[in-house]
C-alpha cells in the first residue's frame, strides 16, 4: 500500500466532529476485538466460568485448557499437515503460474485469450462446486488420505488469482530490457530466470502468502480427503474438537485460539503482502 | 495497453524470430505446460465431469448405467429445499450489498480522513479476514450460545428483551450468520475501497470545497463517482463470495435448523456424501455453477465493462 505518499484528505477541523469520528472507530474496533478476546480469555477460563460470567477477566485464570491442547500430540501432527500442504502448495503454484502469467504477458500466440479466460473463470469456481468429481478423481489415483491430495488442487485453484496478479505486472516490464537482453544473446527463458523473477520478488511473495492463507484455512477439501485422523490440517481439528467436546467449551476455545495464532502472527509479518496484492488484483484489475 | 500497441507493432514490422513479442512455439508451449496441466486435472477436468455425472442416477461407486437426462435438474429444481437454499445465498447477497458494502465503504471514507491511528485501525479491520472460517465458525458458535456472550453484552447495555437462541431460531439465524460473514469480510472490502480513495486526488475535493459545496456534496457528487470502479469490483468479490458460501455454514449450523440456513453447498455436499447421490449432487454442482456463470457474465456485460478491462476480458 502506498499510503505513505497520499495526502491526508480534509479533516474535520472541530473537535466534536472529530471525537465522533474516532468514537465511530473506535466502536468498530472494538467490534472486531471482542470476539477475538473472547477466544484467547475463554481458553483462560473454566466452564463454570464461562456459563456464569463470559465477559470480565478469567477468575482465577485456569491454565489447563491450553496446557491440554499443547500436550497434544493430535495438535502438532495438525499443525505439520498444515504447513506440509501450505508449502507444497505454494511451490507448486510459483513457478506454474509465474512461467504461465510470463508468457502470457509477453508474447503473442494463438490461443492466447482462450487460456487466459479459462484461467480467469477459475475466480468463479470454488473447490464445491468440482469438489465430488475432483474425490472421485482422487479417490481413482489414490491420493486420498494423502496430503498431496489436497496440496495439488489447492495448488491448481490457486493458479487463476496468481495469473491475473502477475500478468499486468509482467507487462509492466519495460520492452527495453527484454530488447537489450536478447541482443546480449539471452533466450526467453534466460530472461524469466535471470531478469523477471529477480524484478517481480514483492509480487511473487504476495501470491506466495495469499496461496498460503488460502491452502492454511482450507476446510471442504481436507474434510473430504484426509480421513484418517493422523493425515488431518488443523481447521479439520478444531472442527472436530468442536463437535466432538459439545460441553467442554474452555477447551474448544483454548484449542481454536492455538489453531488462529499461527494465521494471525503471520499476518501480522506478511500484511503488506497480503494487503498490496488484494488491492492491487481488485483495484486495477 | 502501451505494452500491448508495442508488441502487436514489433509483430506485424517481422522482426527477426526469437525477438521479443515473438518466441518460438515449444517455448510457449513449455512454460505454460505445468500450470495448464495442474489446472486441466484438478479444475477443468472435475468441472466437465460434474457435467457428465449430472445426467446420471449415481451413488458414486457404481458404474456410470442408470442415465435420467435433465430429471436431476427436474428434481432440483421441484424440491423447495433447494430453493429455499437459493433463497438464502440470494439474502445474503442482498444483505451484503445493501449494508456490508455500504458500511465498508463509509469506514474506508472515515480512515481515509487523517485519522490518528489509521494504520492501527487499517490492520485490525482486515484481521478476521485471514482467520480460517471454520475458526471463525467455532468461536461464534460459543459467542451466539443461549447466556452466552452476545446476549450478556445485549443484557448489560440494557437489551435484555432482545436475546434470542441466535444460532437456534430458524427466523434469525441466517441473519446471526450475516453478522458474522460482515465481521470477517467487511475489513477486506474497507481496504479494498482505500486503496481506491488514495487513487483520487485531494484538490478535487478541495476544490469542490472552494466552490461551497458541503462535505456531503463533495462526497456524493465527486468521491463516490470516482470510487465506482472499485466499489463495483468490491460488489462482484461479495456476490460471488456469497454464491458459494459453505464453511461457515457448515461449521456453524450444517444449514439447520430446519434447513433455516442452508446454502446450495450445504445442499450439495449433503446431497453427495451424507446421501450419497453424487448424480443428483453434479446436477446441483452444475446449477451452482451456471448460476456463478451468469452472475459473472451478466455483470462484467453491464456493470463492470470499464472497470475490469484486462483482468477478466483480457
Amino acid at each position: 500500500m502506498t499510503t505513505t505518499t497520499t495526502v491526508p484528505a480534509l479533516a474535520p477541523r472541530r473537535g466534536f466532529g472529530r471525537f465522533l469520528l474516532y468514537a465511530v472507530a473506535v466502536a468498530v474496533l472494538l467490534v472486531i476485538v471482542i470476539p477475538l478476546t473472547f477466544s484467547v480469555l475463554g481458553g483462560f477460563r473454566s466452564n463454570g466460568q464461562l456459563a456464569a460470567d463470559p465477559v470480565g477477566l478469567p477468575d482465577p485464570w485456569v491454565w489447563s485448557n491450553y496446557q491440554t491442547t499443547l500436550s497434544n500430540p493430535a495438535f502438532y501432527s495438525q499443525l505439520r499437515n498444515s504447513v506440509v500442504i501450505a508449502l507444497v502448495a505454494t511451490i507448486l503454484v510459483l513457478p506454474a503460474a509465474s512461467l504461465a502469467a510470463f508468457v502470457i504477458a509477453r508474447y503473442r500466440f494463438r490461443g492466447r485469450e482462450v487460456i487466459y479466460t479459462l484461467f480467469t473463470l477459475g475466480l468463479l469456481f470454488p473447490v464445491a462446486v468440482a469438489i465430488l468429481p475432483l474425490f472421485i478423481t482422487l479417490r481413482q489415483t489414490g491420493l486420498l488420505n494423502n496430503p498431496l491430495g489436497v496440496a495439488l488442487p489447492q495448488a491448481a485453484f490457486g493458479l487463476p488469482l496468481s495469473i491475473v496478479i502477475l500478468r499486468p505486472f509482467f507487462r509492466s516490464i519495460p520492452r527495453d530490457l527484454e530488447d537489450a537482453a536478447a541482443i546480449d544473446g539471452c533466450g526467453p527463458l534466460r530472461f524469466y530466470w535471470s531478469v523477471m523473477l529477480p524484478l517481480s520478488r514483492p509480487v511473487l511473495s504476495t501470491i506466495a502468502v495469499l496461496t498460503i492463507v488460502g491452502s492454511w484455512n482450507a476446510f471442504l477439501l481436507p474434510l473430504l480427503v484426509l480421513i484418517q485422523p493422523d493425515q488431518w490440517t488443523l481447521p479439520i481439528g478444531v472442527n472436530n474438537i468442536s463437535a466432538q467436546y459439545v460441553t467442554d467449551t474452555a477447551a474448544i476455545l483454548a484449542y481454536t485460539t492455538l489453531a488462529m495464532v499461527p494465521a494471525l502472527v503471520f499476518y501480522f509479518i506478511a500484511q503488506r503482502q497480503i494487503v498490496s496484492g488484494l488491492t492491487a488484483g481488485g483495484v486495477k484489475g | 495497453m502501451t505494452t500491448q500497441n508495442n508488441i502487436s507493432a514489433s509483430s506485424r514490422s517481422g522482426r527477426v524470430k526469437g525477438a521479443p513479442g515473438v518466441a518460438p512455439w515449444p517455448v510457449i508451449v513449455g512454460f505454460l505446460l505445468p500450470a495448464v496441466i495442474l489446472y486441466s486435472v484438478f479444475v477443468l477436468y472435475p468441472i466437465t465431469q460434474s457435467f457428465r455425472y449430472s445426467g446420471f442416477d449415481w451413488n458414486g461407486l457404481e458404474p456410470l448405467t442408470n442415465w435420467v437426462g435433465f430429471g436431476n435438474f427436474q428434481k432440483a429444481f421441484a424440491d423447495p429445499l433447494f430453493i429455499e437454499a437459493i433463497r438464502h445465498n440470494a439474502i445474503i447477497i442482498g444483505l451484503s450489498l445493501l449494508l456490508q458494502i455500504p458500511f465498508a465503504v463509509a469506514l474506508a471514507v472515515l480512515l481515509n480522513r487523517n485519522l490518528r491511528g489509521k494504520g492501527v485501525f487499517r490492520t485490525m479491520y482486515f484481521a478476521p479476514f485471514v482467520l480460517s472460517e471454520v475458526v471463525t465458525g467455532v468461536v461464534w458458535r460459543q459467542i451466539y450460545r443461549p447466556e452466552g456472550l452476545f446476549d450478556q453484552i445485549l443484557a448489560s447495555v440494557g437489551g435484555q428483551g432482545l436475546t434470542h437462541e441466535w444460532l437456534a431460531d430458524p427466523n434469525i439465524v441466517l441473519y446471526s450468520l450475516f453478522f458474522v460473514i460482515s465481521w470477517k469480510y467487511f475489513g477486506f472490502h474497507m481496504v479494498l475501497i482505500l486503496a481506491g480513495l488514495q487513487l483520487i486526488p485531494t484538490e478535487l475535493e478541495e476544490a469542490a470545497a472552494i466552490d461551497g459545496a458541503t462535505w456531503w456534496q463533495g462526497f456524493r457528487y465527486v468521491t463516490l463517482p470516482l470510487l465506482g470502479p472499485t466499489i463495483r469490483v468490491s460488489m462482484f468479490l461479495s456476490i460471488i463470495g456469497a454464491l458459494q458460501l459453505f464453511d461457515l455454514i457448515w461449521v456453524t449450523t450444517k444449514g439447520g435448523p430446519v434447513n433455516a440456513s442452508s446454502t446450495m453447498a450445504t445442499y450439495l455436499v449433503d446431497w453427495a456424501f451424507r446421501r450419497g447421490q453424487f448424480g443428483y449432487a453434479s446436477a446441483v454442482s452444475v446449477i451452482v455453477f451456471g448460476l456463478s456463470l451468469i452472475v459473472a457474465l451478466f455483470y462484467q456485460r453491464f456493470v463492470l465493462r470499464r472497470d475490469l478491462q484486462g483482468a477478466l476480458t483480457g
